[in-house]
């Protein structure tokens, strides 16, 4: 694997082998003194992101140190961005000044795909930390680690993913990966928030929340920005006001009892309680919320290791 | 002066050879060559009308680092073009006579093809108020064009009394139709491929909103309108009905929009982001067929020269547009000739006749007939060649072609007798 | 001979306490159970059996695709302060046991480790050696040396490679 850019057209076999060696991670480290691993000793990892993340530059921090990697933060609002450097100039520094991976965050769909183009010549690898509204590679992986966790196999499982799909680059991430590994997805969207061309996409579409909860096997809720309502601005409208939403598509307590009982609750976080999602739901047990954040860094681990370990790899 | 084209074949038809003197056609078949005349070993290739591209962006003022009227009027020639229309959206923006008549004056200084300025329809292109269509249309540039492209005119009061104005001065309001509050954010073509890649999308129905609209209001106002860059088949349909109902309207299509598809976008390589944006294959086919029907009257290359660091950037960032004069010919061949949906002569019309008299330049798109203006273009049509950017004369380099093979080579192009560029170099 | 091998370190490994049995994967794990199995057959203490997986802390991991985890078990009693014996099936250049020390240091603090190994085929790189020794085979460094069980590939045997044939499994 030289670069992790996407899960639409990753290899199932590869995406497999990185959940197989993040589970071993977290199995390994469990109970152990001292939470290191020596692995990834000399290389250099840097995070670049142009965009606020207190949970995802964290989670892939702590993921690297663990490796025994030195990691590296660049947030854009401090840094030469500021001043006007470009993207690929910025992404040109940190190669030459000795990075052996990126992993980037931008507001930009294919930021990630143009940066791995950018340091090709260099052979470093480029991790998607999420770009735009197109991908968010490892929150998929970790959504997927989780729901394994508890559903123990993804085959022919029905997940539904509510809410503003068609800003969401987990929901595109989730629907590639999910539907790769064997899993039926179901979007659960007002017409509004869902892509024109949605039905090309290799999942079902449903308006209908209350109807489809009973079905599933885990429901993924994605946060909705108050930005999109009505008066929220130019090009926005995407609904009335945020109670007609949350009437329609909130997780309410009420629609946790029309889950089947063995259900997961997911939600890529940071939740707004209330809106989309109720307060006792994202607390009662089939929430796997917390899960989530734990896998987060073995998952990140696991793509680390599979990107760097090998020289052969990131070559 | 004279100039002798030996065994051309005009309009792809019977070869003759052409002979000019002082500028004109003086007799085409048997000819008595005069002893000093430079001759052209034609060879069978295709003799055309010069071209004349109704769209086209020469950055002069203000982004002369991209494109000046020197270079744009030698890619120009090179691309087989006598006249180019020189679009309002520079720095400052052509509102006022000033500024196009230094667009017009230095075209002729350069002299390597007529270029005519095309006047803002708002000041500043800011949509507010009308600019002074009547000065600019009277000053030393005779501007025949308005247009606010790189925008619309999306105010519907305003885009009526500018078809109003335009009908006492004899020009044409050329529309880049976009309505701007469907837009928003807007950077690729609303469809499957921007759904997957996360684009925001730019629907179908801004720009055939708008052609709709301002084809009832031309009607209304009995205004002349023309419909810029044409890209999707719902614009297509909306222009056959217009016409059938008596409108005056006419329409280009870039030649971009006949060969290129959303399905480049997956690069996400900003050298294929432009506005309007490339649509689908449908779209790509329907087009080509429009055009060959006469309901896309012509190509208009909408060339668009940008700096390297406005291109080789994330696609957000980036700015829309391609070159397009240099290629224009080639894309033709390969969509339109190599396909047969046009002859020769179709490719005369759309790429010169059409737009001459949509232009109102009557000494442009002229027959291939003694006495007529030597404004010619001489093409061989089975030769092929590579696109390289940094081979081309725009200063910016931004083809979508780069790297491509192409049908069709311009080797010879005169402006009014006077040989202009000859076998890809500015004579 | 298996028997007889596992007989003779099941002997040699009869200390007060129980030592911990780590066996290192893919072969040393179902080896460190029969080992066990032995010494509880012969001084009817069942000392604790582990997997220790080294991949993460192997010296040559760059060389190569990255491999698959495999499973690290530790018992329950834990490896501080008390005597822990690795158990592989080839020792050869050393690294693993190398590794596998690396990996034990970031678990506990045992009193002391030994090796058991099924096989001892010479050609070390480190100066590392097995406490118990199935069986020594000379070989040459261009030969190889496999070992089958019949948990993990259906029978007993142990396979010496010629030259020409490809090399047995890497260390």
């Amino acid at each position: 694997m030289k670069h992790l850019l996407a899960t639409d057209g990753l290899d199932p076999a590869l995406a497999t082998a990185v959940l197989d060696t993040a589970d071993e991670l977290k199995h390994t480290l469990l109970g152990r003194e001292v939470r290191k691993l020596p692995t990834l000793r000399g290389r250099t990892v840097i995070t670049l992101f142009y965009e606020n993340s207190t949970r995802t530059r964290v989670s892939f921090e702590i993921a690297g140190k663990w490796m025994s990697a030195d990691v590296v933060n660049v947030s854009a609002s401090s840094s030469s961005v500021n001043k006007g450097e470009s993207l690929r100039d910025t992404a040109l520094t940190l190669a030459a000044a000795g990075a052996d991976c990126v992993i980037i965050r931008h507001p930009a769909s294919g930021a990630a795909q143009r940066l791995s183009g950018w340091l090709a010549d260099a052979g470093t690898a480029v991790v998607n930390a999420g770009d735009g509204t197109h991908e968010h590679p490892t929150q998929a992986l970790l959504d997927a680690a989780t729901l394994r966790e508890r559903l123990g196999s993804l085959k022919d499982r029905r997940i539904a993913i509510v809410g503003d799909v068609l800003h969401s680059r987990v929901a595109r991430s989730n629907i590639h990966l999910l539907s790769s590994l064997g899993a039926e997805v179901v979007l659960v969207a007002p017409p509004t928030l869902l892509p024109y061309g949605v039905e090309t996409l290799p999942v079902t579409v449903s308006h209908d929340l209350d109807a489809e909860l009973p079905a599933v096997d885990a429901v993924m809720m994605l946060r909705v920005q108050a930005e999109r309502m009505a008066g929220g601005g130019p090009g926005q409208s995407f609904f009335p006001s945020a109670r007609e939403y949350s009437i329609a598509y909130g997780l309410s307590e009420k629609r946790l009892g029309l889950l089947p009982e063995h259900a997961v609750v997911l939600h890529p976080g940071p939740m707004l309680r209330g809106m989309e999602i109720a307060s006792a739901v994202a607390d009662s047990p089939a929430s796997a919320i917390t899960e989530q954040v734990r896998n987060g860094v073995h998952v990140r681990m696991a793509v680390l290791y599979h990107l760097l370990a090998s020289e052969g790899a990131a070559a | 002066m004279s100039t002798l084209i030996k065994s051309a074949r005009p309009y792809g038809e019977d070869v003759a050879d052409v002979l000019i003197e002082d500028g004109v056609i003086t007799a085409i078949g048997a000819v008595d060559v005069p002893a000093d005349a430079e001759i052209i070993e034609a060879d069978g290739q295709v003799l055309l009308p010069g071209f004349v591209d109704l769209h086209t962006h020469l950055r002069e003022p203000g982004r002369e680092d991209t494109e000046t009227i020197d270079s744009g009027s030698a890619a120009a020639a090179l691309g087989g073009y006598t006249a180019v229309f020189a679009m309002a959206n520079t720095d400052p923006v052509a509102d006022n006579a000033v500024i196009v008549e230094h667009v017009w004056r230095r075209g002729q200084e350069v002299g390597l093809v007529d270029v005519h300025p095309v006047g803002a329809v708002t000041v500043g292109l800011k949509g507010e108020r009308l600019a002074e269509l009547g000065t600019m249309a009277k000053s030393q540039a005779q501007v025949k064009v308005f247009s606010d492209d790189g925008l619309c005119v999306a105010d519907p009061l305003l885009m009526r009394r500018a078809l109003e104005y335009s009908t006492a001065l004899d020009v044409v309001i050329a529309q880049h139709a976009e309505e701007p509050r469907l837009t928003v954010g807007a950077q690729a073509h609303e469809g499957e491929q921007a759904a997957r890649l996360g684009y925001p999308g730019w629907p179908a129905a801004a720009e055939e909103s708008i052609v709709a609209r301002d084809c009832l209001l031309a009607l209304h106002a009995k205004a002349r309108l023309h419909v810029c860059h044409v890209s999707t088949s719902g614009t297509a349909d909306v222009l056959r009905w217009a016409k059938e109902r008596g409108t005056n309207v006419s329409a280009e299509v870039t030649p971009h929009h006949l060969l290129l598809t959303d399905e480049r976008l997956a690069t996400y390589d900003p050298v294929n982001k432009v506005n309007p944006p490339l649509r689908t294959s449908s779209d790509a086919e329907k087009l080509r067929a429009a055009l060959a029907e006469g309901v896309i009257d012509c190509v208009a290359t909408d060339h668009a020269p940008h700096a390297v660091q406005d291109k080789d950037c994330e696609w957000s960032a980036a700015r829309p547009g391609m070159l397009g004069l240099q290629t224009a010919l080639s894309i033709v061949a390969e969509t339109m000739v190599r396909t047969g949906l046009l002859d020769w002569r179709g490719v005369a019309r759309v790429m010169s006749e059409r737009p001459a008299e949509i232009g109102n330049l009557p000494d442009h798109g002229r027959p291939i007939a003694v006495g007529e203006p030597a404004n010619l273009t001489l093409v061989d049509p089975d030769a092929e060649w590579t696109v390289r950017g940094a081979e081309l004369a725009s200063i910016a380099a931004n083809t979508p072609y780069e790297g491509m093979r192409l049908p069709g080579v311009v080797t010879a192009t005169l402006l009014r007798g006077r040989i202009t560029a000859r076998d890809g170099k500015i004579a | 001979m298996a028997h007889q091998v596992i007989e003779k370190t099941a002997n040699g490994a009869e200390t007060t306490t129980p030592p911990v049995l780590l066996g290192i994967p893919t072969r040393g794990t179902p080896l460190a159970v029969r080992l066990a199995d032995r010494i509880e057959e012969f001084s009817g203490n069942r000392p604790p059996t582990g997997a220790l997986d080294v991949t993460l802390y192997r010296d040559d991991l760059r060389r190569r695709p990255p491999r698959a985890l495999e499973e690290t078990q530790l018992p329950a009693t834990g490896i501080d302060d008390r005597v822990v014996i690795l158990v592989d099936d080839v020792l050869f250049s050393g690294r693993t046991i190398r590794a596998a020390l690396d990996a034990l240091r970031d678990h506990g603090r045992p009193r002391a480790v030994q090796l058991a190994v099924l096989v001892d085929r010479g050609h070390r790189e480190l100066p590392i050696r097995a406490d118990y020794v199935g069986k020594n085979v000379p070989t040459a460094r261009t030969e190889g040396v496999s070992v089958l069980l019949s948990e993990t590939d259906g029978r007993d045997a142990v396979l010496l490679r010629a030259a020409e044939e490809s090399p047995g499994e890497p260390q």
